[in-house]
C-alpha cells in the first residue's frame, strides 16, 4: 500500500508538527475544530525552531469535507479524543489510522468508531503554537509506532508510516511491538507530568533529587517503581527504564543556570485550567494495577489530586493568568 | 504571674487577650509586626467574634525589653520556632515554655534554650483584621502538658492552664498531652497538604469519595506511626474530617492560605513530622511523604526564576 495522502486530525502543536512535515512527501488535510483555524492554515502551516518550513495543506472544520486518506493521524488530546473519533464514523474506509495520544487506551476508543487497521504510536516530540498558522517546534525527539497489538495491520503497514515521517523531517522508529515502549512513555508521565502539575514545577533537575527526605526524587522514583511493578503483572517488558528517561530528561531539560526547563503539557493544561489527560494516564496506571492486583497507592494519590485540582476551577471558574 | 507571649499572630493574639483579662497575670506579647505591636500598645488588643475581648496586654517587637517570665507560651508559625526562641531566650531563660503551634517538632525546638517545656494543642482559630484586632473563628479547647524529655512541673502546667481558663480559654491539663497533640497533627496532616495541592476548601474536597479515600489513606498512616509511639489518639481523626465537611464546608486549611500568599507551609512539622517519627519506629508513612515532597516542590515554584 503506497501513503499519498494523510489526514491529521487536530491541529494542536503535535498535530500541526504532523501536519506540516508530512506536507512535504505527502499530500495533507487536516481537521480542526474551529473554521477560522482551517482558513489559517489553508493559507499556509509555519513550522520554525527545530525545522524551518512553510507547508501547504488542505483544511476543514468538516470531515465530511476532508479529502479521503491512506492514513489518518489522531493527534487530539486524549480528553477530546471520544467527540472527536465519533466524526471519524463512516469516514476513511480505506486508510489506516494512527494514535499518538498520551497515556492508555486511545486505541480502543477509535477501535469503536470503525474497522481501520490502527498503528499505536507515542511522541516524545513537542512544540508550542504560536498562531494558528504556526507552530515551534521545540524538542525533536522520536515517534514510536507499532501495530496496534491483536489487530490486523501489518508491521509492513508500520515500516511505511516511518518511512514518510522519516522522509518528512521528522524522528520515528517503527516497532513490532509497541506496548514495552508506550508503557514507558506511560510510567515516565504518570510520574513527571503529575508531579509537576501538582507542584506548578516544570521539569527540572529537582525530579531527580533524592539527597533529602523530602526531595522530589524520592517520590518521583516511588511512582516510577509502582508503574514498573504493574508493567511487569501486565508481562511487558519495559523499552526503557522511566526512572533513566527523567534523569536524562532533566539533564537534557535544564542548564546548571536553570535557564530552560520542559513544561509538562498537564502542567500547561493545569495553567490553563483545562481538563489534563490525568485519567488517560495517572487514572490508566491505576486502573491497571487495580485489575492485576498490584497496589498503586501513590499514582492513585496523584491522580486524585489532579482531578481535585481541576475542581477547584469549577468552584472558582475565572482563569488566572500564569 | 508574669507571662510572655512569643508571636502575636490570630492565634497568639487570642492567648495573650484572653490571659490579660486575669487578675495577677501580666502579659507581655512579643511579634516582630512593628503596626500590630504599636495598635495594641495605643488602643489595646481587641478580639471580636467567637470571643469578644479589649486587652490591655504589654507588647513590644525588641525582646531585649522583655523582663524575666515565669511562664511562656510560642505562638509563631513553626517555622519562626527557633529563631523566636533565640531572640527572647533571656527572658524566658527560668520559664516554663509551651507550645501551642500545629504540628509535632516545636517543643524540640524550644528545648533547645528553654529549661522546662509544656507540650500544647490548640482548636481556636482566628485571623487577623488590622493591626490591633483580631477576629476568632471558632472555640474550642486547649490542652496542655510536660514534654517528656525536658518536662515543666505539673504545677506549672496546671496553673497555665488554670490562668487560660480563667481568661476564658478552657485549658485542660494532663500528665500526657501527647494525645490531643497527635489527633490534630493526624487530622491536619491528613487534610492540610490535600487542601494545599487540590486548592479547595475543606469540604470541596472531602466530599469527594476518591479524595476522601486519599484522606483516609494519610490518616490510616499517621494513626500507625501514633499507635507505635504507644499515644491513644483521643478522639478518632476521620470523624473529624466528616464533621468539618459539614461544619466547615468552605473553611480553606491555614496550609491553603499559605499557599495563597506564597508564604512557607508548616508542612515540615506536619507530614514531615509523621514521616520522620515513622522512619524512627519503622513504620512507612508513603503517602505522608508524598504530599510532603509535593508541597515542598509546590514552594520550591515560588522562588524559582523561570525563564519565559
Amino acid at each position: 500500500m503506497a501513503i499519498e495522502r494523510i489526514c491529521v486530525i487536530g491541529a494542536g502543536a503535535i498535530g500541526s508538527l504532523y501536519a506540516g512535515h508530512l506536507a512535504q512527501v505527502a499530500r495533507v488535510s487536516v481537521l480542526t475544530r474551529r473554521p477560522e483555524h482551517a482558513a489559517a492554515l489553508g493559507r499556509g502551516l509555519r513550522i520554525s525552531g527545530k525545522s524551518d518550513l512553510v507547508a501547504e495543506v488542505s483544511a476543514s472544520h468538516d470531515a465530511d469535507e476532508l479529502d479521503d486518506a491512506d492514513l489518518v493521524i489522531v493527534a487530539c488530546k486524549a480528553v477530546d479524543l471520544p467527540s472527536t473519533a465519533e466524526r471519524l464514523r463512516g469516514r476513511f474506509e480505506h486508510a489506516a489510522v494512527m494514535t499518538v495520544q498520551n497515556g492508555l487506551g486511545a486505541e480502543e476508543v477509535v477501535a469503536r468508531e470503525g474497522d481501520w487497521p490502527l498503528i499505536s504510536a507515542v511522541t516524545f516530540m513537542s512544540g508550542t503554537r504560536r498562531s494558528d498558522g504556526h507552530v515551534e517546534y521545540e524538542l525533536d525527539t522520536a515517534t514510536w509506532l507499532g501495530p496496534y497489538a491483536g489487530t490486523r495491520t501489518s508491521y509492513e503497514l508500520v515500516r511505511e508510516v516511518e518511512g514518510l515521517l522519516l522522509a518528512g523531517g521528522l524522528r520515528a522508529e517503527a516497532m513490532p511491538d509497541l506496548r514495552p515502549s508506550q508503557w514507558s512513555k506511560l510510567i515516565f508521565n504518570a510520574a513527571v507530568n503529575g508531579v509537576s502539575a501538582l507542584t506548578d514545577l516544570p521539569h527540572v533537575r529537582a525530579f531527580a533529587d533524592e539527597e533529602q527526605r523530602a526531595d522530589l526524587g524520592h517520590l518521583v522514583r516511588a511512582l516510577i517503581d509502582e508503574g514498573k511493578a504493574v508493567a511487569s503483572a501486565a508481562g511487558i517488558e519495559l523499552h526503557d527504564d522511566p526512572w533513566e528517561m527523567n534523569v536524562r530528561a532533566v539533564a537534557r531539560g535544564e542548564t546548571l543556570k536553570g535557564d530552560y526547563a520542559h513544561v509538562p503539557s498537564m502542567l500547561e493544561d493545569v495553567r490553563a485550567r483545562r481538563p489534563t489527560e490525568v485519567d488517560w494516564i495517572s487514572g490508566a496506571l491505576t486502573r491497571e494495577g487495580e485489575r492485576l492486583g498490584v497496589p498503586v497507592p501513590l499514582n492513585a494519590a496523584v491522580w486524585r489530586l489532579v482531578k481535585g485540582k481541576e475542581r477547584s476551577w469549577e468552584r472558582a471558574p475565572e482563569a488566572v493568568p500564569a | 504571674m508574669r507571662v510572655c507571649v512569643v508571636g502575636c499572630g490570630a492565634i497568639g493574639s487570642l492567648f495573650a487577650a484572653h490571659l490579660a483579662q486575669v487578675e495577677g497575670v501580666e502579659v507581655w506579647a512579643y511579634d516582630l509586626a512593628r503596626d500590630h505591636i504599636d495598635a495594641i500598645n495605643e488602643r489595646g488588643l481587641r478580639i471580636s467574634g467567637a470571643g469578644d475581648v479589649l486587652a490591655h496586654p504589654r507588647a513590644t517587637s525588641d525582646a531585649a525589653e522583655l523582663p524575666g517570665c515565669e511562664l511562656g507560651i510560642v505562638a509563631t508559625k513553626s517555622l519562626h520556632t527557633a529563631d523566636a526562641m533565640g531572640a527572647v531566650g533571656a527572658a524566658l531563660a527560668d520559664a516554663a515554655v509551651c507550645s501551642v503551634q500545629n504540628g509535632v517538632g516545636n517543643e524540640e525546638l524550644i528545648a533547645e534554650t528553654a529549661p522546662r517545656v509544656i507540650r500544647g494543642t490548640t482548636f481556636p482559630a482566628g485571623h487577623l483584621v488590622e493591626p490591633g484586632h483580631v477576629e476568632q473563628d471558632t472555640g474550642g479547647k486547649t490542652w496542655i502538658g510536660p514534654f517528656e524529655p525536658k518536662p515543666a512541673r505539673m504545677d506549672e502546667v496546671e496553673r497555665l492552664a488554670a490562668a487560660l481558663t480563667e481568661g476564658g480559654m478552657e485549658t485542660i491539663a494532663m500528665p500526657d498531652a501527647r494525645g490531643a497533640q497527635w489527633t490534630k497533627l493526624v487530622f491536619n496532616a491528613a487534610t492540610n497538604p490535600v487542601g494545599a495541592l487540590t486548592r479547595l476548601p475543606h469540604g470541596w474536597a472531602c466530599e469527594r469519595e476518591d479524595i476522601r479515600e486519599l484522606v483516609r489513606g494519610l490518616v490510616a498512616e499517621g494513626r500507625a506511626v501514633a499507635d507505635s509511639l504507644g499515644i491513644e489518639l483521643d478522639s478518632d481523626p476521620d470523624a473529624l474530617v466528616d464533621h468539618a465537611t459539614k461544619v466547615a464546608h468552605d473553611h480553606k486549611a491555614s496550609m491553603l492560605q499559605d499557599v495563597e500568599a506564597h508564604r512557607p507551609t508548616e508542612v515540615d512539622f506536619l507530614n514531615g513530622g509523621i514521616s520522620r517519627f515513622g522512619r524512627e519506629r519503622g513504620i512507612p508513612t508513603p503517602l505522608n511523604d508524598a504530599v510532603w515532597a509535593l508541597v515542598r516542590g509546590l514552594e520550591r515554584s515560588w522562588t524559582r526564576e523561570e525563564a519565559p
